[in-house]
Formats: structure tokens, sequence, C-alpha cells
């Protein structure tokens, strides 16, 4: 259906027939017009936390375009030379090749400066956007069947950008850089048995050697973005055959994806938004300066500047670093197991992977075959919600350890409070976390179902004849009482009587028997408010006669 | 970037906005109607599709037009900026900005032209997009991704015939030394990084310390004399043989970089430290054991030495031994004396591998 006001006039300019006859020539070469059939007014749903992913998307584009930029300047070289740019303090200090590089394409190369701050806000929102589009993912349940595996690949990118960031911020050599590749060397001596030897064959000797920051480069500029090129063209081609999720509302149901099609309105929509990604990058690379890497000068390993903070993401495994008690052990026969660094080593990953696999623990639970489309409310499934919030909070409460002398500073506290307070926060707070968030979702759903029956407050008093004062609920619109208890609840697993009919025991399967157990805690009557049926609605409304 | 209109209030409010002239109310329902009858909570079907003024009056329609295309002509403009700010502005103009303060002329000047081409380009397709592209929502069906039963049995059927047709599950022989090729191939590659980098041997244990190594100081080169060291100060110092200009200078430093610090004789707790150091003067690897970033911030007053990266602190005064933080085991001392020149000097390298530990170290 076409609006009135929609211009007729493109074909008179004889325009269409040149586009066409590249169309027809790539056609009969590629097939474009069925892809074009299938996919060209393909409908995409809108949602501000739609949006998460197109940021990861276009940072992504922007970091790739500002890197290659950088390749053309930077020196990869750890070879020692004495500065003779125009960074008038450096003058005259020996410094490695790739720092004196990352100087002059700061001083000396016009606008170098600029590419290098879009290049490094740019990946910072990258990480900063995979983090939170994953969350939108893990909240709204949108990780379970079909898109099991898509969740994996945006999971294996995650992780590929933590890697990526690592090493392009040791690239540039100076004094922080340097403390981060010496962090990443003494947490791989710490590796039993084979840590030297990795430590040797990485460095290509003892630390820091020739060879890390060209090894690094090639990892940084070739490797990590190859694999994640592929894996995001594989995430968009999986969205695009999954079609995306959209929330559960009047007309959007499972079988159905509702929203504006992809041309035009889509790409303008996010064409534009990638235009406006990147000019608030580079508004905020001309105006607030990150990574000024010639303030402290080149790296040394015999020199420190104070409060050495690797970048954001990084935070994370920091704090883990820093709230361990310097456990080590020698072992019989002359070991050392140093578990300050093994330990963080295996919690790292651990809670990543934790995260990576709570779709397979979930489906395990509900053995649930059907495809889901409907991107669930995080407060109808408390229990998931909850597991999401306590693994935020084990995060964050390792960021803020990852940041305990800057807390003791500013705010006069010991660091000893503060790395015993995160040691049993650590512990103890995720734990708090899940039951207060599930406590909220139950609330939350309470109010949801008030609202199903009894209407929306209407900010209203009346006045009743015997003088008491009552607010005025306003009944639901037929939309919303839709959109409220359009969500299923899932009953809890039984496994039945422990006895068949004839009174025979049945053997239960006792992993069936820890399956039951979280099934309750899932789908119980703890876990969740059972959402008013029709009946209770017909009853109430009725019962009240009036509803205008 | 969300809809401006709420689907689950627009029934209601539409049928009171009257500035909507009557032939652009709101079209029927598009499904579910029938239902609603006899469920209260069925599911209404889209909500009709309500028109913009755009859609409706021309002149709002010409003023997003006229807005867009304001947008796209500032873009151009700044794109013009970026390029006479490139020729005109010297790379090495230090400019005053209120409030950030005193930033590089060229980097704020390019910076805020690219960021505005780029911003007005976007800021004017999604306004283009908003106000004068149709903004009538579409449904679309899925459709279950697994196959049908029907297609299941043919594929799999056919792939039954391809690889009977191979004969690998009948002829085992081939089937078997095939596998063990491809496992075996990969080794090439693996044996291929052999050459990465030399086995770990005792370099981690050596240092560039040797009996008699003349004690420097780190900044200045100049050997040391014991009344250098003075009380409640700290001296950063390295072997006389080491020279920044040394193709592996970073490596012998990473290992053989040591403070000296001076304490009076009776505050040193650890006789063994004492025993190792010259006149209270003690000399320790000033390589912190955790990670290997320099535990160089001195407390004089309690003879801490605090490593900013992971804040483990060792009392200097006993042995260098760890009070806290998350380094394992003490910072390794270096046994000094006072050659014949009268400066100091190394008795031997040390006892122990400096640095983080390793599962060698023992
Ligand atoms: C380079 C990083 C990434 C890029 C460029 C990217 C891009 C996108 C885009 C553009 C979308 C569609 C819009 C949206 O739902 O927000 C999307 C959807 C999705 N992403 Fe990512 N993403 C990245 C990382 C991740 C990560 C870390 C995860 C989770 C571990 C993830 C899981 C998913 C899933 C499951 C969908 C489908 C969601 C749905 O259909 O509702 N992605 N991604
Ligand atoms: S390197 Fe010194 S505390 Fe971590």
């Amino acid at each position: 259906m076409s609006t009135a006001t929609e211009p007729r006039k493109s074909t008179a300019r004889g325009k269409a027939p040149a586009g066409e006859k590249v169309a027809d020539w790539a056609d009969g070469r590629l097939g474009i017009y069925s892809l074009a059939k299938a996919n060209m007014r393909k409908i995409f749903p809108d949602h501000w936390s739609f949006l998460l992913g197109e940021i990861c998307l276009f940072s992504f584009i922007i970091v790739m375009l500002t890197g290659v930029y950088l390749t053309l300047f930077f020196v990869p070289s750890m070879g020692h030379v004495e500065y003779t740019g125009s960074f008038e303090p450096m003058q005259g200090v020996m410094m490695s090749e790739a720092y004196a590089s990352t100087l002059d394409i700061s001083f000396d190369v016009r606008g170098g400066l600029l590419v290098r701050q879009i290049h490094h806000w740019a990946a910072l929102l990258f990480v900063v956007g995979i983090f939170m589009h994953m969350m939108r993912v893990f909240f709204t349940g949108a990780f379970r069947k079909p898109r099991e595996i898509n969740w994996l690949f945006g999971f294996l990118l995650l992780v590929l950008a933590l890697f990526t960031g690592l090493t392009g911020y040791s690239l540039p050599d100076d004094l922080l850089s340097g403390v981060g590749i010496r962090f990443m060397e003494g947490a791989i001596l710490a590796v039993p048995v084979v840590g030297t030897y990795i430590q040797m064959f990485l460095f290509g000797g003892e630390f820091p050697g020739y060879d890390i920051i060209p090894r690094f480069f090639v990892v940084h500029v070739l490797l990590l973005p190859g694999i994640m090129l592929g894996l995001v063209v594989a995430h968009l081609i999986l969205i695009v055959y999954h079609k995306h999720t959209h929330y559960a509302g009047p007309g959007r149901t499972n079988d159905n994806v509702v929203g504006m099609p992809l041309l035009p309105v889509y790409m303008a929509k996010a064409g534009g938004f990638f235009f406006l990604v990147f000019g608030v990058i580079t508004l905020i690379a001309a105006t607030v300066t990150i990574n000024p890497v010639w303030v402290l000068g080149p790296y040394r390993p015999d020199q420190i500047s104070t409060n050495a903070q690797p970048d954001w993401y990084l935070g994370f495994s920091e704090g883990l670093v820093r709230m361990m008690p310097g456990w080590e052990w020698v072992i019989p026969g002359g070991y050392t197991l140093n578990f300050g660094l093994l330990v963080p080593l295996i919690v790292f990953p651990g809670l990543l992977t934790a995260i990576a696999l709570y779709p397979f623990f979930e489906s395990w639970v509900t053995k649930d075959p059907r495809e889901h489309h409907i991107a669930e409310r995080p407060r109808n499934n408390p229990t998931r919600t909850g597991f999401g919030m306590a693994w935020l909070t084990a995060f964050g409460v390792c960021m803020l350890a990852g940041g305990n002398d800057l807390w003791a500073i500013h705010f006069h506290l010991s660091i000893n409070a503060i790395t015993w307070f995160c040691r049993i926060g650590f512990f103890v707070l995720p734990v708090v976390a899940f039951f207060v968030t599930r406590r909220i979702c139950l609330g939350l759903q309470r109010r949801d179902a008030e609202k199903v029956l009894h209407g929306r407050e209407s900010g209203i008093i009346k006045r009743l004849p015997h003088g008491e004062f009552v607010e005025v609920h306003e009944p639901l619109s037929q939309e919303q009482l839709y959109t409220l208890t359009a969500h299923e609840q899932q009953k809890p697993l039984e496994l039945g009587p422990d006895t068949d009919k004839n009174g025979v025991r049945r053997p239960v399967n006792p992993l069936e028997r820890v399956r039951a157990r979280f099934s309750k805690a899932y789908f119980g009557e703890q876990a969740q408010i059972t959402k008013p049926t029709r009946e209770e609605y017909k009853e109430i409304t009725e019962g009240h006669g009036d509803h205008h | 970037m969300s809809d401006d209109r709420d689907p689950t209030t627009s029934s209601q409010e539409t049928e009171t906005r009257k500035d909507v002239s009557d032939d652009h109310l709101p079209g029927e329902r598009r499904s579910g109607e029938l239902a609603v009858l006899d469920d209260p909570f069925a599911d209404p079907g889209l909500p009709p599709h309500e028109h913009r003024r755009q859609d409706i009056d021309e002149r709002a329609a010409k003023r997003s037009e006229r807005t867009v295309a304001l947008l796209f002509t500032v873009s151009m403009l700044a794109t013009i900026g970026f390029i006479v700010a490139y020729v005109a502005i010297p790379i090495d103009r230090i400019v005053y900005i209120w409030p950030i303060g005193h930033i590089s002329g060229l980097n704020f000047a390019l910076g805020t032209t690219l960021g505005t081409a780029l911003f007005c380009i976007g800021a004017g397709a999604i306004h283009w997009a908003r106000t004068l592209m149709s903004d009538e929502e579409r449904s679309e069906e899925r459709h279950a991704v697994a196959a049908t039963p029907e297609v299941k049995a043919h594929v799999l059927e056919e792939f039954r015939k391809g690889a009977e047709e191979s004969g690998i599950g009948r002829r085992k022989l081939v089937r078997n030394t095939m596998l063990g090729a491809v496992a075996l191939v990969p080794l090439s590659g693996v044996v291929l990084l052999r050459d990465l980098g030399p086995l770990p041997e005792d370099k981690l244990r050596k240092t560039a310390w040797r009996e008699g190594s003349v004690i420097v100081n780190e900044n200045t080169g100049e050997p040391l004399r014991p009344e250098d060291i003075v009380v409640g100060s700290l001296t950063q110092a390295m072997p006389d043989d080491l020279d920044h200009h040394d193709h592996d200078f970073h490596a012998q430093i990473a290992k053989a970089a040591v403070m000296l610090v001076r304490l009076e004789p009776e505050d040193i707790k650890d006789p063994r430290s004492a025993e190792w150091g010259h006149e209270g003067i003690l000399c320790f690897s000033k390589i912190c054991t955790h990670i290997g970033c320099p535990a160089t911030l001195y407390e004089q007053q309690t003879h801490h030495a605090l490593c900013p990266c992971h804040q483990s602190t060792f009392d200097l005064s006993d042995g260098a031994r760890v009070l806290f933080g998350p380094a394992g085991h003490p910072l390794p001392q270096l046994r000094i004396t006072v050659n014949d020149d009268g400066y100091l000097a190394a008795l031997g390298d040390f006892e122990e591998p400096p640095g983080p530990s390793f599962w060698e170290r023992g």
C-alpha cells in the first residue's frame, strides 16, 4: 500500500535502463535477481536494543578502515633507533622503531593522530558494543533454538575482539603497552610444565626480545581480523536466514516477523546509523585524547609508571589477578605451581565459557524442541535473568578489583580492605544478585498480572458516595492485554511416580532427577507468577460491571 | 530509532485525534479481529497504519525534504572544511579550546570537520527514512528451519548411495590409511614451528651479574660508592657491563635491574640479608616476583617496596618478604661488597632466578 505523496517520476529520467543493463549483465553471471527477490524487501523489526548489534558491526568496519590506514605508517619493529622526529621532548631518546613510528603518526603525519584516536575509540566501542549486544541476546533469550550456533559465533567474536584489543594495545611499545606484554609473559610462565617453552617460542627468546611486536602485528592486523571478518559475515548470514527475533505484541507472533523492509527503510536507517556512529566517534577522537603514548616514553623492562591500567575490557582479568593471594607452591621434584596466576588463568576463560555454554544448559533443562522467535522480556524468565545478573556481578567485582589502587586513592580506602571486599564479594555478591533479581522479576510479573486483571492506574481519584477515595483503574486495551499475556509459561518437568502401575520401581536416571530439580527452579511456583487466565479476567471484569 | 507509535495504545488515541482529515483515518485492522469477541487475550492483529504529518501534508513533507537536504549540504561543506584545514593548519600548532584545554589544532579541526561530515550524512539519511519513506509495518512469514521428513529421507538416501559408491565402508584398508595420512600430515606444520624460539634451558636463571660486576647508577652510568647510598633513599642500578646500545640490553636489564637501599643495621631483621649487604646497604632485584613490573615505590619509614602493577608489597628490612599482594615469593637479593677501588660490586649472580616464577623454578 503506497501513500499518496510517494513520488512516481523516477522512471521518466531514463536512468533505470542503464542500471538495468548492468543488473542484467550481473544477473546472467551471479543470479542477483533471485537473490534480490528473496532479500531486497526482507523485513527487519525495529527496537532500540537491536541497534547494539549494529553498533558492533559499524565500529568493526571503522576499526578496519582506520587500521588499514595505520599500517601504512606503522613500523612493526623492535629494532632500536634514536628518535629524530618533531616531538621535542623525545629527541635523541633511544627507542624501538615501533614506538618511533607511533610518534611519527601522532606528530608528523597530518591527520595521523586523528586516525589513531578514531581507531582506539572505535575499538573500545566495539568491545562495549559486543558486550551489551551479548547481554541483550542473553536476557531476551534470543539465543534459543534455532540461534544457538549464531550465539557461539558471536561469543567467538567477543573472545577474538579481546585478543585483538590486547595485541593492538601492545604494538606502540610505549611504557604502558610493554607492561601489558610483561603481564602476558608472566601469565604464560605460570603455566605448568610447558610455560617456559611457550614463552620462549612466543617471544623468540627471552623477554622482551625482538620478535614479539612483529608477531603481534601479524596477529593483530591479519590473523584475528581475518577470522573475525569471516565470523561477522557468517553471523550476518545467519541473522538473515533465521530472520530477526521480535518482541511479542499485537500481530507479532512466533510465526512472523513484523517491521520495515530492507529496501528502503532499514537500509537508510542502518546506513545512516553507520555514519552517525562514525561521526560521533570522530568527534570524540577530535576532542578527547586517548592513549597518549608520548607522555610516558618508550618501554624499558626496568621502568614503570604508577597506576598502569589496561583497556577496560581486560580490567576483568586484571582484577582476578589482583584479588588472588600470592599462593605459590613448590611441589616435590622441585617444580613451582604459581596459583596466584594459575587460578585467574583458569577462572578467566571459565567465566567466559559459563556464559557461552549457558544456552545449551537451558535447552537441556527445558528439552524444548521448538523454534523460538519471540524475544522474551527478562522478567518472564526470572531464573535466567538471575543467572545473567549473577554473572554480571562477578564480572563487576573483578572490574572493581582491577582498579583497587584507583578506588583506594580516590576514596581514601585501604587497599587491603578493598581487596578483601572483592575476594568475599566475588563469591557472595553473585548469589545475592541472583536472588534479588529473581525477586524483582517476580514483582514485575505480579504487577503485570495486576494490570491485566484490574487495569492501569489512571491517576484519577474518585470519591465514592460514602466518602471513600479510590483511584480509578482504566481497563487495558486489547493490544495491552495481549502483549502482557502472550508469553508462555512452562510447567516444571514431572518425573512421574517412582513406581509404575504394577507397583514395580521405575528406574529414574539420576541425571533426569537433576534436570527435574533445575526445571523446578526455572518453572516451579517460586520461580514464576502464574499469569491471569481468561476465566479470571472475565470473572473480574464482569463483576465490575462498568468499565468506562 | 524506535518506532514512534506505541502499538499498544494506538487504537484508543487515534479515535480522539481529530486533526487528521477523515479520508486518512486509520484503515481496518489487518488480522485477528474475529477472535476478539470471546477471548479477552486474543491477538488483535497488527494495529492499523497511522499516517504521519508528512504523509498527508505536502508542506510538512517539503519541510522534511529541506531539512534532509540541509544536512547533506552541511556535510559537503564540512568535507571542504576538512581539506582546507588539512592544507592550512600547521601540524605543530597547539590551540586552546575551552573546556578541553591546549590541544593540537590540526587534530581538532580535522576531527570536527570529518565528524560533522559523517554525522550529517547519517542524520540526513535517518531523517529521510523516518519522515519521508513509508513507515508502514509489514509482516513476513517465518518458515521452519528443519527440513521436511521427505527431504530428510531423500538426502539420507542420496548420502547412503554416495558413500556406497565410494566404497569407504567396504574397503577398510583404504579408509584407515587415509585417516592415518590425514591425521599425520599436520605434524609437519607443528614441526615447522620449532624454530619460533630457543629452548628455555637455564636462561631464566642466569643474569648479567657476575662476581666482581661493578654496580652502576642506572641513570648516570656512574659506579656507586657506599657513601652514595644514603638512608631513606632508593637507588636504581645495574651491572657496569650492560650498555644501552647492546642488542640484548632489554632482555638483560629485564633480569638484572636492581635497587639499593640503606637501612640502619639494627633495623634489618633478617641476619642473612644483613650479611649479604654491605654496612646496611642491601641490593635487591627490582623485578617484582609477581609478573615482573619494577617494584620501586619505596616507603622509607617502613622500608616497604611497593609494586605499582598489583600492589605487591615487600619488606626490604626482612629479606624482601611479601607483606601484601599477589606476589608469591620474596625479591631475590644480590650479595654485594666493596671492591679495591672502593666501589660497590657484586659477589656473584642471584642465588635464585629474579622475576616471575615458572614451573622449573623450584
Ligand atoms: C563482531 C562482533 C559482532 C557483530 C558485528 C554483531 C552483529 C550483529 C548484528 C548486526 C545483529 C542483528 C541486530 C541485533 O540483534 O542487534 C546481531 C544479532 C545477533 N548476535 Fe551479534 N554481533 C557481534 C557479536 C555477538 C556476540 C558477542 C554474541 C553473543 C555471544 C552475538 C550473538 C548474536 C545473536 C544470537 C544474534 C541474533 C539475535 C536475534 O536474531 O535476535 N553477537 N549481531
Ligand atoms: S607485577 Fe608486581 S604486583 Fe604484579
